[in-house]
């Protein structure tokens, strides 16, 4: 539960809400807790929460590491389980 | 998106595990606390140990938030399933911890209760709106990461007047149990366990910021180098401790600067303290009770604090016979040192808090070292 997964965000919505991307699964989460965020930004997700945002670059190499780490897909699932 | 190759790159590791080598003097050890089971695991992972001359070492904390969750308060929140009627809505590495005679949440809602398994708050603040007769409860743990969320949720659940919603708070803060590992006894008076300095964690300081740490690198004169969580990242982080032990100095180093800056993410904390205050004191599993430890929810939203709204009675909670967790949180033990590891006490079947969760030592222990550790052991025998 630690876990915090680099996603885009492609959508805002109301109520601090945001749609995001993640290896095809999208995702609505809260972007409740990082001020300025746009279309288009990579942020860490935790729990369903944007925590900060990050650079491409450093969600590629994340997105890598864990993929690797085989944790990506624990991550996913997690993601996936929680009522959307 | 595209993969990239670069942390992969074992020559890169072997550079550095080489570097180490050569500045880590000989005629000493260093030892190494990593707070966070996301380090546990990543060492573990990538044997990140094997690349580390035979004198750095690197002794496990209680950085898990599942595993230092006293018996107590598990417990606790069964009776709030079982007795109290209520809705207990948790985070998914709760569900298979055992409690008091090895009761865990999943036995629990075997047994009847209404428990379910949620991803995010906004999951519990949706099942709660969508069952207003009833009472829903979210069993809130973890650390500087995950304290933000329920802070969301209560103001949220406030703003939008939903009264059948309260949190039963268990948030708890990484910097003071830093602090109070070294002052147990175990690192200040037996010196059975060595610190020399800290792996800090990375996302509890993307939150929090580096500078909660520099009390403590003052006032214990303990280096702290906040590493990112990739396999480089420690071994680079290692190699600061190293000349900073070299040097005799004890300050805070950021070498995750990609993600962690020095005061951290402020409107995160800004919300956290609206909602919170400190606990005078808390209590952790293998830590005992620790001063100024953990959060409470504020008078001000006394109505989602299910621990005022539910009258909890008092227990006598008790751990399992045998499980090590404990001595294990305060890196005094390891988990090959329990009777019942890998033996009773596996991931299908755990005794202890430190086998359920993949962060927990006992369950990278059993998937990452449980053979190359009985491989070196055979290796020792003398032929
Ligand atoms: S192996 Fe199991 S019983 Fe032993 S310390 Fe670890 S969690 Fe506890």
């Amino acid at each position: 539960m630690c876990l915090a997964i680099p996603a885009k965000v492609t959508a805002l919505e109301d109520g601090g809400m945001a749609v995001v991307a993640l290896e095809g699964v999208k995702k609505r989460i809260s972007v409740a807790l990082v001020d300025g965020v746009a279309e288009g930004d990579y942020v860490l997700v935790h729990v369903g929460y944007a925590l900060h945002k990050v650079s491409a670059e450093e969600a590629a190499r994340t997105l890598a590491l864990m993929a690797e780490a085989g944790i990506l897909e624990e991550g996913l699932q997690e993601i996936a389980e929680g009522a959307s | 998106m595209k993969y990239v190759d670069e942390f992969r790159a074992r020559d890169l590791a072997e550079k550095l595990a080489r570097q180490i080598a050569r500045e880590a003097q000989t005629g000493r050890d260093y030892h190494f606390m990593e707070f966070c089971g996301g380090h546990t695991h990543a060492i573990f992972r990538y044997g990140v140990q094997d690349l580390m001359p035979a004198n750095v070492h690197f002794v496990h904390g209680p950085g898990c938030p599942v595993c230092v969750l006293p018996v107590r308060r598990l417990d606790d929140a069964v009776e709030l399933a079982e007795k109290h009627g209520v809705i207990l809505a948790t985070y998914g590495d709760m569900m298979r911890v055992p409690g008091t005679k090895q009761r865990s949440l999943i036995r629990a809602r075997a047994d009847g209760a209404d428990i379910r398994m949620i991803y995010s708050t906004q999951d519990a603040l949706k099942i709660a709106r969508a069952n207003p007769d009833r009472q829903v409860v979210f069993f809130a743990i973890g650390f500087e990461t995950t304290t933000p969320p329920t802070a969301v949720a209560i103001l949220q659940a406030e703003a939008k007047g939903l009264e059948n919603f309260s949190v039963f708070c268990n948030h708890v803060l990484t910097p003071s149990a830093i602090g109070h590992v070294l002052e147990s006894p175990e690192v200040r008076d037996l010196g059975t366990v060595n610190i020399d300095g800290f792996l800090g964690p990375s996302h509890v300081s993307s939150v929090i910021g580096s500078q909660p740490y520099e009390f403590f690198a003052r006032e214990f004169a303990k280096p702290v180098v906040i590493a990112g969580f990739e396999p480089l990242d420690v071994m680079q982080s290692v190699l600061m401790l190293v000349r900073q032990v070299n040097e005799g100095r004890a300050e805070v180093e950021n070498e995750y600067t990609r993600v962690v800056t020095r005061d951290g993410n402020l409107k995160a904390q800004t919300l956290v303290s609206d909602v919170f205050e400190l606990r005078e004191s808390f209590e952790w599993r293998g830590l005992g009770t620790v001063p100024y430890s953990a959060l409470r929810i504020r008078d001000a939203y006394a109505a989602f604090d299910a621990e005022k709204r539910f009258a909890i009675s008092e227990k006598q909670s008790r751990e399992t016979k045998s499980c090590e967790c404990p001595a294990i949180l305060r890196g005094a033990k390891k988990p090959t040192d329990c009777k019942l590891f890998g033996t009773v006490c596996t991931p299908d079947n755990p005794m202890g808090s430190c086998m359920v969760s993949s962060e927990g030592a006992c369950a990278a222990y059993w998937t990452y070292g449980r053979f190359r550790e009985q491989a070196a052991k055979r290796e020792r025998v003398p032929a």
